[in-house]
């Protein structure tokens, strides 16, 4: 959640934020001049963009269609003279991947800084992904910050280094960094002149001279490796006793410096390309050398392979998770932190759920109804996988879920319905809805249009109508472009309507040829949404027999009463009507009806 | 000691980040070096949310995330959330406090059979320091069952170093002035149940 920033002035008139992480990066952006941000919304990295859309509209923000779009972009924007600031989590460098690879052969021209916000323990991530090995294929300067303040600071430096040495920087971000607030030294902005662009085909037009630009790749990264030695972002922590050492990065060294505060410290704030000499020279003087690092051993291996012997990672410190100060004490058998209370007591889980009202659940419903596979996606809708529907049997990364489909049916499993939302059909469900009409594929698809990319907390996207900065945009026709694909049967339904959502989908399917349905309504969680003043609905309990029926809709507005009555909480009800449709004896009433 | 950690214990909604980061940011205008980190998934859902918030008042903080064991106070905005987070708590200096409330999950079966109901006399017994509040009640009384919330940090505020002046404050920035007076209420409300 975004608040407004606070600030504190000190003396000497140095002005201090309380900032997270992804607001300290956008405050550095904002600081550097920088003219053009492009990016598509995912944990945890959304934050960034929505800062400056709220504080620093000047840095010329957006929502890109999808990270490889947004990648694309920033790449024009930054070879035409600009600063750049392109972000994404960890997977969306995988979109954005095949740009990614290339632009090093070009290099830059103003600044050019993308995130790659990593998500170890995958608190909201389909996987665990070390991104700092992406940047080492790709030849790209990794950035590591260990706290707010270097988010800032490293954000700022990066555009430099970028401009130095004419490459893409990637500044790595985690989970607890992006997600953390401390105090940050902050700055104003200073506005930085255009760089020139001058058509210069044989830099820019890679694939004709990739013969040419290949070399220059080598010399770039050389530069920056023998740059890695000596730069500001490494630290050397000395202590004078000399038993212990410890190379770290980004947020571990702060739990370094909490659980092992007699120990030497060598901090990379630079972990691709690494210096060499820097490690074996730090190496050289500790007894014992751990590597602590979250994700992959990334640091460490490029250790093993310089034949440094006196080493201890991964296999002490473990390879899955986020780390913690807890976790480094009990490697270091430093004492076992207590465990949850388990034993007596029921600590049952609170797995998160739609929202109130969403519009999902009787698409769901309906799924489950008809008993169908479905092959599903990345959005709210994941969750339809959980109890009470599992009805969704396949989920991957987003756009497979058509794909996913028409393989099952080429596998006869012809009774498959693919879901996504609008959001991620427009990222990357596009392409394969064009193959599977081309390939003659039977697909049945449902759209979840919301107008928002829901998960994530309700952004715009092009079906919104609305773009970032809330100013009005042309929305996407879902209809028209489904049907411009060569879809023979696309139907629009109301996701209210419980029954009418059965009976389209059942025609989806039976229709010979590929079909979408287009389930339509708003998600709850848009501003304009939740600003809107709804009339509840209300239990007549004299007309209630208690059948339950309505417990069945699993809205979390509606508990029981201790008569076991049905009771719905008047402050949540989004007037879905939903719960009403369900109740046999009509006695699910609107309250302005029942008074 | 000179490490304060508090963990906040919620279910998405009912304001458990709210204030830790009042309370975050009350430490920051005390001139305490201040970290706060926020646990959880997709919130808004009705899912678990805990906040870490932790401050020094001499040394910097270094890590956001309190290692359980260490908690100078958890507050548990409801039984089940308190009862996952205790054992943060610092058994021999630390206190629980706890919302005599609780939020049967919808999304599990016959949750209401299995919640922990005994969560208070359970953690009693473990040898903990607990103080349960009817802070849910108290905030309804007020007006508002949702400035539960408030109460508890008004209980909270009164075991930390913070001086008095500077949590109005903090409240007074961080609440819209629509809510303001009932808000400070509760916080008041909170205090004196400590007194
Ligand atoms: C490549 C990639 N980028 C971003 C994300 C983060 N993310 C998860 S779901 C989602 C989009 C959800 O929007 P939509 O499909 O419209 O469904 P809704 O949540 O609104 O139901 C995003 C951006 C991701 N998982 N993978
Ligand atoms: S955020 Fe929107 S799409 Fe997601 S569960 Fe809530 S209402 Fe549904
Ligand atoms: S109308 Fe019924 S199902 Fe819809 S939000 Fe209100 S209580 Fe929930």
């Amino acid at each position: 959640m975004l608040f407004a920033a606070e600030q504190f002035h000190e003396h000497g008139g140095t002005m201090r934020e309380f900032l997270l992480g992804n607001e300290a990066i956008a405050r550095g952006a904002w600081e550097a001049g920088v003219k053009f941000v492009s990016g598509y919304p995912g944990t945890p990295s959304t934050e960034i963009i929505e800062t400056l859309a709220m504080r620093f509209p000047e840095t010329n923000p957006r929502w890109s269609a999808n990270e490889k779009v947004a990648f694309e972009e920033g790449m024009g924007a930054a070879i035409g003279g600009l600063r750049v600031l392109v972000t994404m989590k960890h997977v969306g460098l995988n979109v954005a991947a095949d740009a990614f690879m290339v632009f090093p052969y070009s290099g830059t021209n103003g600044g050019f800084v993308v995130i790659s916000a990593d998500d170890p323990g995958m608190h909201s991530s389909q996987n665990e992904q070390d991104n700092r090995y992406l940047a080492r294929v790709g030849k790209v300067p990794v950035l590591e910050p260990s706290d707010a303040q270097e988010c800032h600071d490293f954000m700022i430096a990066g555009l430099e280094l970028s401009e130095q040495f004419k490459s893409p920087v990637m500044l790595r971000t985690t989970t607890r960094l992006a997600h953390h607030k401390g105090l940050v030294e902050v700055g104003e902005r200073r506005e930085v002149e255009k760089k020139e662009f001058v058509r210069d085909a044989k830099r820019f037009s890679v694939p004709i001279y990739r013969l040419i630009r290949r070399p220059e790749v080598e010399k770039t990264l050389n530069a920056l490796t023998a740059y890695a030695e000596t730069c500001s972002f490494n630290r050397m922590e000395h202590n004078d006793n000399k038993s212990i050492g410890v190379v770290t990065s980004g947020i571990a060294y702060q739990y370094v410096k909490e659980v092992m505060p007699n120990a030497g410290v060598l901090r990379l704030g630079m972990t691709f390309p690494l210096p060499a000499n820097l490690l074996r020279e730090f190496c050289s003087q500790y007894e014992t050398v751990y590597v602590i690092e979250e994700g992959e051993p990334f640091i460490e291996e490029y250790m093993r392979n310089l034949e440094i012997a006196n080493l201890k990672g991964k296999e002490i410190f473990g390879l899955i998770g986020e780390y913690s100060p807890g976790r480094l004490r009990s490697a270091l058998a430093l004492g076992d932190p207590p465990k949850p209370f388990t034993e007596q007591v029921n600590l049952i889980p609170r797995p998160p759920m739609m929202c109130v009202g969403c519009g999902h659940r009787t698409v769901f419903a309906a799924l489950k109804q008809l008993k169908v596979t479905v092959s599903g996606d990345i959005g709210c809708y994941t969750m339809g996988a959980l109890p009470p529907y599992e009805a969704e049997h396949t989920t991957f990364c987003m756009g497979a879920s058509i794909g996913v489909a028409v393989g099952l049916e080429q596998a006869g499993h012809e009774d498959t319905v693919a879901i996504i939302g609008d959001s991620t059909f427009i990222h990357s469900g596009i392409p394969p809805l064009i193959d599977a009409v081309y390939n003659k594929s039977h697909l049945t698809l449902v759209i979840l249009d919301n107008s928002a990319t829901g998960m994530t907390g309700s952004q715009q996207n092009p079906a919104s109508g609305k773009n970032l900065l809330g100013e009005e945009t042309p929305k996407l026709n879902l209809e028209a472009f489904c049907r411009a694909t060569g879809v023979g049967s696309v139907e629009v339904v109301d996701t209210w309507q419980r029954k009418e959502i059965v009976n389209t989908i059942r025609r989806a399917i039976a229709y010979k040829g590929p079909s979408v349905v287009i389930a339509r309504g708003p998600c709850n969680q848009l501003p304009e949404i939740k600003k809107r003043h709804v009339i509840p609905f209300i239990v007549e309990e004299e007309l209630c027999t208690k059948c339950d029926a309505c417990f069945k809709v699993w809205c979390p507005a509606i508990t029981r009463t201790e008569q076991n009555f049905p009771v719905i909480a008047a402050n949540e009800c989004t007037s879905c009507t939903v719960c009403a449709q369900v109740c046999p004896t009509d006695a699910i009433k609107l309250a302005e009806a029942f008074a | 000691m000179n490490t304060y950690s508090l963990m906040f214990a919620g279910v998405g909604g009912q304001g458990s980040l709210l204030i830790a980061e009042i309370t975050s940011l009350a430490a920051v205008s005390a001139g305490y070096d201040t970290k706060q980190t926020e646990v959880h998934g997709v919130s808004q859902r009705g899912g678990s949310v805990e906040t870490h918030v932790r401050f020094d008042q001499v040394a910097k903080v270094h890590s956001p995330i309190i290692t359980p064991g260490e908690a100078f106070a958890v507050i548990g905005l409801e039984k089940l959330e308190a009862l996952r987070f205790a054992h943060y708590v610092d058994p021999k200096n630390g206190t629980i406090f706890i919302n005599d409330h609780e939020l049967i999950p919808a999304s599990v079966a016959d949750a209401e059979k299995i919640y922990p109901h005994e969560t208070v006399e359970y953690l009693k017994s473990m040898g903990l320091r607990v103080i349960v509040l009817p802070a849910s009640k108290m905030a309804r009384d007020l007006g508002d069952g949702r400035m539960a919330n408030v109460v508890l940090l008004g209980a909270l505020s009164t075991i930390l170093p913070i001086p008095q002046d500077l949590w109005e404050k903090t409240i007074k920035l961080r609440i819209p002035a629509k809510y303001l007076e009932g808000n400070l209420k509760a916080y008041q409300a909170g205090k004196e149940m400590m007194s």
